[in-house]
Order: C-alpha cells, then sequence, then structure tokens
C-alpha cells in the first residue's frame, strides 16, 4: 500500500506540473504506468482485485495465478491512472449528489480510447493483421471457404482463449465467424464487451470470462479453437493442449501462436521488447516458460491435434510491420487440426 | 492525441456525458450550449442509428474522376465490393446524365493519363467507356527550350510500348467513371449536395452492459463520423474520403495542416484546331513558363500555356486572331530560334555513355504544327503548391487534389490522384481481408506510407522543373540544354525518365529500400 501512495503522490505531482485534464502524453507514458504494473503484482501489497482474482480462478488448473495478476494490473494501470484524474477533476465541480458509478464509467470510456491507439499492447495491434492472414489462409483453406469474400468464416463458430480486449475476436467476428471470447481476467472482458458493443458488426461476440477448462466442463465445443500468446503464460501447457482439443469438434481447427524458447528470442521478446523498447511492460513474458516448435508440436500431438501448418512472424524495423516467413526462431504460429481416431 | 484536449465535458448534476467530438467550431458551440440541447441530440442519433439508412461504410466527399475512380475501384475489388458507400457532390453531372455527342466540341479542361492510370482504369472497366468517346494516344513527345540550345524526343518505342500517355478531356474520364459505376451492382447513394460540417460522434450499444456501464454506451467512442450537409441531411460512416480536390472542405474540417505556396503564375487553357491531326505532345519552356501542346484527337489539340498573371488576363481578352498567332509566335521561332537538329554532335559528346541506342535518340527536331483556329473559350486558372502534412486521421483520409496540388507542367496532378484511389482502394480490401475496422488509423497508415513518399517526390521534381526554367541567366540555360542533351542522348537516363513519367516506376530513382 505504501507503494500505491508514493504512486498517488507521483500522479499528483504530474498532474500539478502538467495542468490540463487530458494530457495526451501522460496516457502514453509508460513508465508511469509500470511501477502501477508492479504495485500489484507484489504480493504483500495485497491489494482486493488481486485477490478477486486469484479467488475467482482458483479452480482453473493450467491457469497460473501471477500471470493472472499480471495482465489484471495492465488492465488495472489505465484503470487507476483514469480513475484518480477523473475524481480529482470531478471533484472541482459541486457533486453532491454525484454518483461514484458514474466516475467508474468514465474511466471504463477512457479507457476505450485507448484501445486501439499506443496502449500496452501495442505491438500486438501491429501484429494483429499479420497473424489474422494466416489465420484467413489456413481456415480457408481448411474449411474449404473462399479467400475472395469479405465474410469468409461465416457459419463457422470460434473460440478465442485469451481474447484480452477482444483485438483478435473483433477481426474475426467481421469476417463473419460466430465468435465466443474468453479471458480470465474479468477487467478485460468489461473492455472487451464495451469495445465490441460500439460497432453492430462485433456486438455479436459472446464474451465470457472464464477459462478453456471451464468451457470444457460446459462441454462447449468449436469449429475452430484460437489461443495466441496465451500459452507461454499458462501453468501447465499439455494440460492446456488437451482442454484445447476437448474444445474441438473432430475435424476442427486449432491456431496456437506463441514465441520460441531461443536466444534471439531472449534478446528480442524480453530484452528488446520489454526493457529497450519498452513495447511490453517488464515482466511480461518468461523465458523459461516459451516453448519451441517441436515440444509444441509434440504436446499438440498427445492431444490429438495435428500440426499441419506452422509460419513465423519477422519484424522489419524500416517499415514498422511484420509479416510471415518461414523463420520460426522467435514468434510462431502453429494450425492444427483435430484428428478423428 | 492532442484533440483528446478539445473533448469537451458538460458536466451537470444528473447526467454526465461528454459531447461528441467536433471539427467545426460553429457546431461544437452550439452543441455544448446547453445540456437539454445536448440530450436532445442524443435522442436524435439514436433514432438516426436505427434506421440504418443513413449510416455508410464509407463517404467520399467530392465526386470528380479521382472519388469517382476510388468508388469503381471498391465496387470492382472482390473483398470490398459489399461495403456500402455514398458520394457526396453538389455536381448536378453526378444525377443527371448528359450524354456526349462525338460532335460535341472537345472540353478544354483535359488530362494526360499514364499507361499506369490507363492500366488501373482498364483493371476497374472504365477503359471501355473511355473508348467509346474522344480520346488520343500519343507515342512521341518532344521537349525543348526558347534558347534553342537543346531538346528532347521520347518515343514509346524507345522502352518497348505502344504509348506514352494518352490524353483525355475530363468530362469523358467522369462519364466514363460515372458508366462504370453504374453498371455493377454496388451499393452507392450520391448525395447531390456539399459538405457542412463533420463530427465524430458516439456510436449506439446494442449489448446488454450492466447498469453500472449503461451511461457509456452513450459516449464517444468514435466508430463513426457524422457529415452534415448543405440540404439539411445527415449521414454516418466509418471512413470519410476527402476528394474535393485543392480547396477541400473535408481537410479544413478535420484540421490537416497543409505546406505549399502560390506560384505568381496562372494557366490559360483552352481547344485549338490544326489542319491536320496532331499525334505528339509538345512542350516548349518560356522564360514565363511552359507551354504545352497536347493532342485531344480529330484534328483537336488543347493548350495549357503557363504565364505571368497579367499576361494572362491579355491573352483571355485580346481577340481569336491574335490568339492564335500568339500561340504559333510561342510554340515556333517567338523569344529565340530552334535548336540545332546536328544530331551528330550530341551523338559524338554522348557516345561513351549512350549504351543500347534508342530509337529518338536519332529523331531531329520538329516544328509543332500551326494552329489556325481556337475551338473553346479561355479559362485561366492560378497555380499553386500544396500539400497536405498528413494524409489520414481517425475515419479521415484525403485522396488527390485535396493531399497534394501540383504544377500542372508535367500533366501529373491528377494521375497521382489515381494512384492514391488506387493504393486507398487495395488497402481498404487488406483490411477488410484481415477483419479491421476500415477506419482505423493504422490501417490507413498504410496507405499513407505508399503514397506520401511517391507524391512528395514527384512534387519536388516538378518544383526543380518549375524553378530551373523560371531563370534566364546565361550558365543555367547551358546547364539545362546539357540536361536536354543528355535526357536526349544517354539511354538508360531516357528510358528511366518515361518509365517514371508513365507511373510504372514509383520513385524518380530505383531505391532499393523502400521497394
Amino acid at each position: 500500500m505504501k507503494l500505491g501512495w508514493r504512486m498517488v503522490r507521483k500522479l499528483r505531482i504530474v498532474n500539478a506540473r502538467n495542468g490540463t485534464f487530458f494530457n495526451a502524453r501522460f496516457f502514453s507514458d509508460s513508465t508511469t504506468q509500470l511501477p502501477l504494473a508492479s504495485m500489484t503484482v507484489d504480493p504483500s501489497s495485497n491489494t482486493t482485485k488481486t485477490n478477486n482474482n486469484n479467488n475467482k480462478n482458483s479452480t482453473s488448473s493450467s491457469l497460473k495465478h501471477l500471470e493472472l495478476a499480471k495482465f489484471a494490473a495492465i488492465a488495472d494501470s489505465w484503470f487507476v491512472i483514469h480513475f484518480y484524474y477523473l475524481f480529482s477533476v470531478i471533484s472541482n465541480f459541486s457533486s453532491s449528489s454525484f454518483q461514484l458509478r458514474h466516475v467508474w464509467s468514465l474511466c471504463i470510456s477512457s479507457c476505450m480510447v485507448r484501445w486501439d491507439s499506443e496502449g500496452p499492447f501495442k505491438p500486438l495491434h501491429v501484429m494483429n493483421p499479420t497473424r489474422l492472414a494466416f489465420i484467413r489462409s489456413t481456415l480457408c483453406r481448411h474449411f474449404g471457404k473462399d479467400p475472395n469474400c469479405a465474410k469468409p468464416f461465416e457459419g463457422l463458430n470460434i473460440v478465442d482463449v485469451g481474447c484480452g480486449g477482444g483485438i483478435l475476436s473483433e477481426p474475426l467476428a467481421r469476417m463473419g465467424a460466430t465468435v465466443t471470447g474468453v479471458d480470465a481476467v474479468d477487467k478485460n472482458i468489461k473492455i472487451a464487451c464495451l469495445h465490441a458493443g460500439s460497432d453492430p458488426e462485433t456486438s455479436t461476440i459472446e464474451y465470457c470470462c472464464t477459462t478453456a477448462e471451464k468451457l470444457v466442463e460446459e462441454q462447449r465445443r468449436f469449429d475452430a479453437v484460437i489461443a495466441l500468446e496465451v500459452i507461454e503464460h499458462v501453468a501447465d501447457p499439455a494440460e492446456f493442449c488437451k482442454s484445447l482439443a476437448a474444445l474441438t469438434v473432430e475435424g476442427g481447427a486449432n491456431v496456437i501462436s506463441t514465441i520460441n524458447r531461443s536466444m534471439r528470442a531472449y534478446a528480442t521478446a524480453i530484452v528488446a521488447a520489454e526493457y529497450i523498447l519498452r513495447w511490453l511492460p517488464k515482466g511480461t513474458h518468461e523465458w523459461s516458460s516459451f516453448l519451441t516448435p517441436e515440444e509444441l508440436v509434440l504436446i499438440l500431438q498427445r492431444s490429438s491435434i495435428d500440426v499441419k501448418e506452422m509460419a513465423g512472424f519477422v519484424y522489419n524495423p524500416l517499415t514498422g510491420r511484420w509479416s510471415l516467413s518461414d523463420d520460426i526462431g522467435v514468434n510462431f504460429i502453429a494450425f492444427g487440426t483435430k484428428n478423428t481416431h | 492525441m492532442n484533440r483528446i484536449v478539445t473533448k469537451r465535458f458538460s458536466v451537470n448534476v444528473y447526467e454526465l456525458s461528454i459531447t461528441r467530438k467536433n471539427f467545426c467550431s460553429n457546431a461544437a458551440s452550439r452543441v455544448s450550449s446547453s445540456s437539454s440541447g445536448q440530450s436532445s441530440n442524443e435522442h436524435e442519433v439514436k433514432q438516426n442509428f436505427t434506421d440504418d439508412g443513413h449510416q455508410y461504410d464509407v463517404a467520399i466527399v467530392g465526386g470528380g474522376v479521382v472519388g469517382m475512380a476510388l468508388a469503381c475501384s471498391l465496387a470492382h475489388l472482390p473483398l470490398t465490393k459489399h461495403l456500402k458507400v455514398a458520394i457526396i457532390d453538389s455536381n448536378p453531372a453526378l444525377v443527371k446524365r448528359n450524354c456526349i455527342n462525338k460532335e460535341d466540341p472537345p472540353d478544354p479542361r483535359v488530362s494526360t493519363v499514364t499507361p499506369a492510370t490507363i492500366s488501373f482504369f482498364k483493371d476497374i472497366g472504365a477503359w471501355q467507356y473511355i473508348q467509346q468517346h474522344r480520346h488520343a494516344y500519343f507515342g512521341k513527345m518532344q521537349v525543348w527550350d526558347y534558347t534553342g540550345l537543346g531538346y528532347t524526343r521520347y518515343n514509346a518505342r524507345d522502352v518497348n510500348k505502344e504509348v506514352l500517355g494518352c490524353v483525355v478531356e475530363n468530362k469523358v474520364l467522369h462519364s466514363s467513371l460515372l458508366s462504370c459505376i453504374e453498371n455493377t451492382d454496388f451499393r452507392k447513394t450520391i448525395y447531390p449536395s456539399k459538405l457542412t460540417s463533420m463530427a465524430l460522434l458516439p456510436s449506439s450499444s446494442s449489448m446488454g452492459v450492466d447498469s453500472t456501464l449503461s451511461t457509456t454506451a452513450l459516449f464517444t467512442k468514435g466508430r463513426l463520423a457524422k457529415l452534415e450537409l448543405s440540404d439539411g441531411k445527415s449521414l454516418y460512416a466509418k471512413l470519410v474520403v476527402g476528394a474535393d480536390g485543392g480547396k477541400s472542405r473535408v481537410r479544413e474540417l478535420a484540421g490537416f495542416k497543409t505546406t505549399g505556396w502560390n506560384y505568381s503564375q496562372n494557366a490559360v487553357i483552352c481547344t485549338v484546331e490544326h489542319t491536320e491531326e496532331n499525334r505528339c505532345a509538345w512542350q516548349r519552356f518560356l522564360p514565363a513558363g511552359p507551354i504545352a501542346l497536347l493532342p485531344i484527337g480529330d484534328r483537336f489539340s488543347n493548350i495549357v500555356w503557363t504565364m505571368n498573371p497579367n499576361v494572362s488576363s491579355d491573352c483571355k481578352t485580346m481577340n481569336e486572331e491574335e490568339f492564335v498567332k500568339t500561340v504559333n509566335h510561342a510554340l515556333d521561332y517567338g523569344y529565340g530560334s530552334h535548336p540545332k537538329s546536328s544530331s551528330s554532335g550530341g551523338r559524338d559528346m554522348f557516345s561513351w555513355l549512350r549504351g543500347d541506342v534508342t530509337i529518338s535518340a536519332d529523331e531531329c527536331f520538329e516544328v509543332p504544327p500551326k494552329v489556325i483556329k481556337l475551338a473553346s473559350d479561355r479559362m485561366v486558372f492560378p497555380l499553386s503548391l500544396k500539400h497536405a502534412n498528413d494524409y489520414v486521421s481517425k475515419h479521415v483520409v484525403l485522396i488527390g487534389d485535396a493531399a497534394h496540388t501540383v504544377h500542372p507542367l508535367a500533366g501529373q496532378g491528377v494521375n497521382l490522384g489515381f494512384e492514391d484511389s488506387h493504393a486507398l482502394s487495395r488497402v481498404i480490401a487488406e483490411g477488410v481481408a484481415v477483419g479491421s475496422d476500415i477506419g482505423e488509423v493504422s490501417l490507413l497508415r498504410k496507405y499513407e506510407a505508399e503514397r506520401k513518399p511517391a507524391n512528395i517526390a514527384m512534387m519536388a521534381l516538378l518544383e526543380v522543373f518549375q524553378r530551373a526554367y523560371s531563370v534566364d541567366f546565361g550558365p543555367l540555360n547551358i546547364l539545362r540544354a546539357a540536361a536536354f542533351n543528355g535526357a536526349h542522348y544517354i539511354s538508360p537516363l531516357k528510358k528511366s525518365i518515361i518509365s517514371y513519367a508513365s507511373g510504372e516506376q514509383k520513385m524518380p530513382l530505383p531505391l532499393p529500400f523502400f521497394s
């Protein structure tokens, strides 16, 4: 809590210095967000939010609580900053009958402003079209859909495991799929719901704060199960893959992406992305929990999923864009089908 | 992000709401005037959402040739043909078609379209309509200056092509694109009106969020832009395309800054008649600016003559006979002698650099055909250079003259605009392919990254030409003459110039980095 107060003091200083209410730089200043993230992750700080998440997900087997707290904290870092800011402004008005829930809703709405811009998940936004291009081509081929059609996934039932704010679920919905987005972090689901609800094309997405395991318990089945950049955050990848397989219909498709456990991945995904470029909050990834492509193929095979295609993502610093390549040394994506024996 | 600061908050005891982000200052003051007015406004918004009639994917402001080409391109691409498109233009020609007869006098406003533009038009299915009307391909071009020191001739066969370009009257271009779009199955609506204001709106939320969040459903999420028209109608679009020319209203409302200056030059444009058909494009650099004689088919040619503003008003008012005499003077012996076609001397000088000889290097200087009659009114336009510092922002994108106005000396302006349309439609298709929101800035930035360097390169080159020929100074004249001779005799250079001017090469020099 002590750290928390120091943070609030710091915010006040920034506030006084900048003067303006909606200061753009403050929003995108990653250094001010980072202490907040560490604040919530810190076990001694015992914030109620972390506790809630822990309790809620105590039943799930393959999830790491620390990972959950980390992502909840990233989501929180937006909320707390906005909350504090709005509160300081609103207290300037005489607001005797002012209701706190309005502040809360304002917080969320200002987070929405950040959904697609320069937020903590900016690299995911930049990579998103490339990931979707892979998903589009593999799924169209597998399900015999016309790739030259604007909504090729019409009639497909897809689940996005670890949907976060919905950056993958929404494009899938626009491509015609019936999408279910699940995430273990409650706030992600709230943000995702709000964002998707503002567009009629994406408001059909069904978001649930749940886990893959729970969906299996509910006996849900999907034509395609997609879990991008999730497996490196779960406690038991083999168990997680079994759940993914159990969610897939016979002959259905699976798409999984993650980071290779290579020295290059350590240098780029952790050292460069988290410490030098600060694309991601420090501590987002842990090198030891990465999987090599061989390991991923093996554990998927044991869960009766045959990997049919694999591709790597490479970043071109000149154009600032990602593209698909054969190089699976760092980021890679795998497409597999559930075998029918 | 700075615009967040401009977002106004109106707070009262019972209702807390964010007003819409307004680009139009007078509209902004109206909205924030009273909270009761605000709530009725929001009510109106909700009503409009319930009937889907005024909601579009793309709203193209400006139905000129560039805007129509974008619409045609969207209609043609398989991934974008499902989009609902609105075209906003008060030009009556968009609604009430006047048929073009072959016998009609030619439109003094013409465009020189490059081979790249021709293939774009063929792709979107508009070229077949152009071929039904008057148009003139040209395979040869001659450029020289008044000093008589040098000249350059280009021939399409230098680069194994049939044509260097084609001159088409603007009304033909426009009606062809209109016919093209009418004959495709495409959901488009034409609004015969003008844009008055543009605002980003809170969009409706149809899902059931829990009660604590319901207020936010009305808040601005900026998923749609609202356009208000001069006839009182309004519409909503995910993407607003500013194709409304050099004085773009969209550019102004969206707050894009521009860089540019006025040239102290005017262009005089008219159609003239010869005794026989002209098959070559001619351009002569005079002290006050270039004069171009472009074939437009039959026995007609088009004149684009850049000159000082006071001379241009004389040119407009003088009688026809005198004007024809002045034009012939400018195209022939006026200001200086003909360049000598002593090809042997020049060829020897550059023989070590020649490589394989281009056909046109052996061609002698020719005198352009005499003008016998004026065939249209004379029109005068002031010239300026203008470039928008940004082409895109959330929900808004600029194409054509709205993004860049260039000097007409190489006839490249409209071709840059068509390139913009082509690039933008491809980027939108790419976005649709991966399920992006087409109003998203990160997607639109791809278009900007593709077009901005190319447009700036062309503008810079034209600016160099413009400046180099506006000075009459001995040593510079000799340098220019050397440049003419170099372009005439050095084959690789000549081929590179032709392919850049044809729009096949995106950059004046091959840059491996960006390709």
